[in-house]
């Protein structure tokens, strides 16, 4: 460039900013309801453009537009300068336009290079076998093409859901929150990708709730709050707690650190040499496992996905009983043969990963959800056996008070709730019984940073007036937001609890993929 | 032994129809309950047709078409106006016992001619079990070569892919542009046009008459078939051919000196049959149901 003796031509510099991809005044409303309400947002090429906000901001809404799978109600999509109007997806990838899904949207009962070749014109399955092996190669991204979906790691099926991307030669790729699951290893594979890839001139347009991967990977960021546009900024000259502050409006509250040494409660949980064979050609089993839990403390446990925090889970809820009753002692009494309703009565209580179909019926209301684990309190049992609809309005109106649950309706069927509200319900629905052990899986999965912090500080509120609380969690960030003590399952196997004070991402990565040595050792 | 197993393939064949129609329903998603319905219409219509115009082909065509019709309501109704697939179903079936009697008031007794074999006398005597190789009408053979083709269809073609990824995720179908809603009626009406058949071949060739209610629950056996062979082309085909093997053990084994009550050998296909398979479904290797099966599915816009 040095050589070349005119100075760089004003138009080409124009050129060379003209948007990809620009976004005026879109509006979507659902009845009543406005979704996205005059939204603007342009993407260069080569860019890689965050869009930030909270739960039911309106982000999925306004994504799914551009990918053709919804329409505005009003406003115009340009692409390259002109007007564009999808009819579909199938439209949006043939410009060139490809999104990977927040719940990924593989096939489970295909194989991973089905799944790929259901998004590209037809191709004999043998040539995209080897394309798919070479560009797997290309950006780092390992999967094993043959293999079925169902038997893939979380990590290994969005990376499925990439490569079915990146085959398709996208130039603005659309990214739901794609490192929710992923161990900090796993994530900067996957960020090493996007990099090479908008080097190579692809935009990336990349939602997430974590804003310092925001602010580590995104060169623009806009920020949207119930639907409108609150705020364009350059994500690096900004501190993430000013993003959060933007994307909710409001300051967020530190969640209190403990100081390392406060006094701690007898003993809650007691977990001696648990061993449980693995349920299924796909489980993990878990070997020897022992711990204990004191009132007053949080023990995170890190570790991701198919390492066996299924089988811990299922094993500490009594969804899958012990071999012996002592293995599990719950404030002192042997539990390990009680079912979920006996360790309840124990004082136990339990919210699990899988928010639908598991910590609620999707399609029952929020007040029938109480009954699923309560309904062996006082008053939530009328006279004779009947439920108490009286008890369950109130405690439902309650719960959805204090945890700030937004939804339609006095009473909405749970699916109808975004992730974050219906986790903030779950949460709620076990923390004001004030349990004397709570035990919560991923308790932060898919919610935004306000719900989050809302839902940690609930959490240690509780370990304060004196309850165990356990939480078992693929997000480090969260761990070390809340964990006194971090112990990490690897293998079916849980290493022992170190105190979080000295640990880090690091070590726990290590943890992890090492195995069960100590961290001296792992470090 | 030759003409025990050249009868065990005869009976298979209408309940192969049958199953392997639903199978390709199901794989795509939609669970439908209405095959012994599907079945009597397709049997009645079938003989209607071949009775009034002497052509058995015609009578096979009229039976696919019957059943076709009957799984188009279906569809309508289950696809359309996104009703229960299991009511929707039972309706199905309900109906068409009734509708089957009524078309067929007139024809309960009236005999018609068997259809000759497909291949010509001389091969079926040239080889040792020929009869039971090149003994049959053209229609088993149309089963058989139907088995070969969608376990191909499924397994390779990319249609196959689409309708398996359907009945696997309609939501992640759609929004990867798939045309779920589409797929799944076809799927539903492929469904209906087999069960038609295995009606057609009960009142042509098995015994070529009608009587009402002659399907004899052959729709439902078709419908555990599909289950307990875990969704799978070949699983389904050897089922077919076992419940098949001991339908006919009844008509061979006081011959071989076998004695048990009649209602024993009655029972026993169905008995062998569910427990062959259900063993079969315990095991590891078992394949799963598709995941969306039975989901009603409403595109958004």
């Amino acid at each position: 460039m040095t050589a070349d003796p005119s100075p760089p031509s004003f138009s080409s510099a124009v050129s060379a900013r003209r948007p990809l991809f620009e976004a005026r005044g879109i509006v979507k409303r659902y009845g009543s309801f406005t979704a996205n309400d005059h939204v603007d947002l342009t993407i260069l090429p080569g860019e890689r453009h965050a869009l930030l906000g909270e739960n039911g901001a309106g982000k999925s809404t306004f994504v799914k537009m551009i990918y053709g799978a919804l329409q505005p109600t009003e406003g115009e999509f340009f692409w390259e300068g002109e007007p564009l109007r999808l009819s579909g997806p199938a439209e949006a990838r043939r410009l060139g336009i490809g999104m990977a899904f927040q719940h990924f949207s593989v096939f489970e009962g295909l194989s991973a290079l089905e799944n790929v070749a259901l998004a590209l014109p037809p191709e004999p399955l043998a040539a995209l076998d080897r394309r798919v092996r070479e560009v797997s190669g290309d950006y780092g991204l390992p999967v094993d093409p043959s293999k079925p979906v169902h038997a893939l790691s979380v990590g290994e099926r969005q990376r499925v859901e990439l490569l079915r991307c990146l085959l398709q030669n996208p130039r603005l790729l659309i990214l739901d929150e794609p490192t929710s699951v992923l161990t900090p290893q796993e994530a900067e594979t996957l960020f090493r990708a996007l990099e090479k890839l908008s080097a190579e001139g692809c935009a990336i347009l990349y939602i997430s709730h974590r804003l310092e991967e925001v602010r580590a990977l995104c060169s623009r960021a806009t920020i949207l709050r119930r639907g409108k546009v609150t705020a364009e900024v350059d994500p690096r000259a900004t501190t993430a707690r000013a993003l959060a502050e933007a994307m909710v409006g409001a300051e967020i509250l530190d969640v209190k650190r403990p100081s390392g040494d406060q006094p701690r409660g007898e003993e809650i949980l007691q977990v001696e040499r648990l061993s449980l064979p693995a349920d299924g050609p796909f489980g993990v089993a878990l070997k020897e496992i022992s711990f204990s839990l004191r009132g007053g403390e949080i023990l995170g446990v890190a570790g991701v996905a198919g390492e066996g925090q299924n089988e811990f889970m299922d094993a500490l809820t009594g969804e899958r009983r012990a071999p012996e009753a002592g293995m599990i002692r719950i404030a002192g009494v042997p539990a390990g043969r009680l079912d979920p309703t006996g360790r309840r009565r124990l004082g136990a209580a339990f919210a699990p990963e899988e928010r639908n179909g598991h910590g609620a019926v999707g399609d029952a209301p929020l007040s029938e959800a109480l009954f699923l684990t309560r309904r062996h309190e006082a008053g939530a049992m009328g006279a004779g056996g009947w439920l108490s609809r009286f008890w369950a309005a109130g405690e439902t109106r309650r719960i959805r008070e204090r945890f700030d649950v937004r939804a339609a309706g006095d009473d909405p069927p749970a699916r109808s709730l975004s992730g974050g509200n219906l986790q903030k319900f779950l949460m709620g629905r076990e923390i004001v019984r004030a349990p004397k052990l709570l035990i919560a899986a991923q308790p932060g999965w898919g919610v935004d940073a306000g719900a989050a912090a809302a839902i940690q500080s609930a959490l240690r509120a509780l370990a304060d007036q004196g309850a165990a609380v356990l939480v078992v969690s693929q997000d480090l960030d969260e761990i070390f937001a809340l964990a006194d003590r971090i112990a990490v399952i690897s293998r079916g196997r849980l290493s022992e609890a170190y105190p979080a004070v000295g640990m880090t991402p690091e070590r726990v990565g290590l943890l992890m993929g090492a195995g069960h040595s100590s961290p001296e050792a792992a470090a | 032994m030759e003409a025990f197993v050249a009868a065990m393939i005869v009976a298979a064949t209408p309940l192969l129809f049958a199953a392997l129609g639903e199978l390709v329903a199901e794989r795509s998603g939609v669970l439908n309950l209405g095959v012994e319905g599907m079945m009597l219409v397709g049997a009645v219509c079938a003989f209607i047709v071949a009775k009034s115009t002497g052509s058995t082909a015609a009578g096979a065509l009229a039976g696919a078409g019957a059943g076709l019709a009957m799984a188009a309501l279906f569809a309508l109704v289950a696809l359309g106006f996104s009703a229960n697939q299991a009511a929707a179903g039972l309706a199905l079936t309900i109906f068409g016992g009734g509708l089957s009697g009524l078309l067929g008031r007139d024809y309960v007794g009236v005999p018609l001619p068997k259809p000759g074999p497909l291949f010509p006398a001389s091969w079926a005597e040239a080889i040792p079990y020929g009869k039971a190789i090149f003994g049959h009408d053209a229609m088993v053979y149309l089963a058989l070569a139907s088995a070969v083709g969608i376990w191909w269809f499924l397994a390779r073609a990319r249609g196959g892919l689409k309708l398996r990824a359907a009945g696997d995720n309609a939501e992640s179908g759609h929004a990867l542009g798939l045309p779920v809603l589409r797929i799944r009626f076809l799927a539903v009406l492929f469904g209906g046009a087999m069960a038609g058949l295995g009606g057609a071949y009960l009142s042509l060739a098995y015994t070529p008459m009608w009587g009402e209610g002659m399907t004899a629950g052959r729709g439902w056996i078709a419908l555990a078939l599909v289950v307990f062979a875990g969704w799978r082309v070949g699983w389904v085909a050897a089922g077919a051919v076992l419940f098949a093997a001991v339908t006919q053990l009844q008509f061979y084994a006081q011959g071989w000196g076998w004695r048990a009550p009649s209602q024993f050998w009655a029972a026993a296909p169905y008995l062998a049959t569910i427990l062959a398979l259900a063993l079969l479904a315990g095991r590891r290797t078992a394949g799963s149901a598709p995941a969306a099966l039975g989901r009603i599915f409403r595109p958004s816009s």
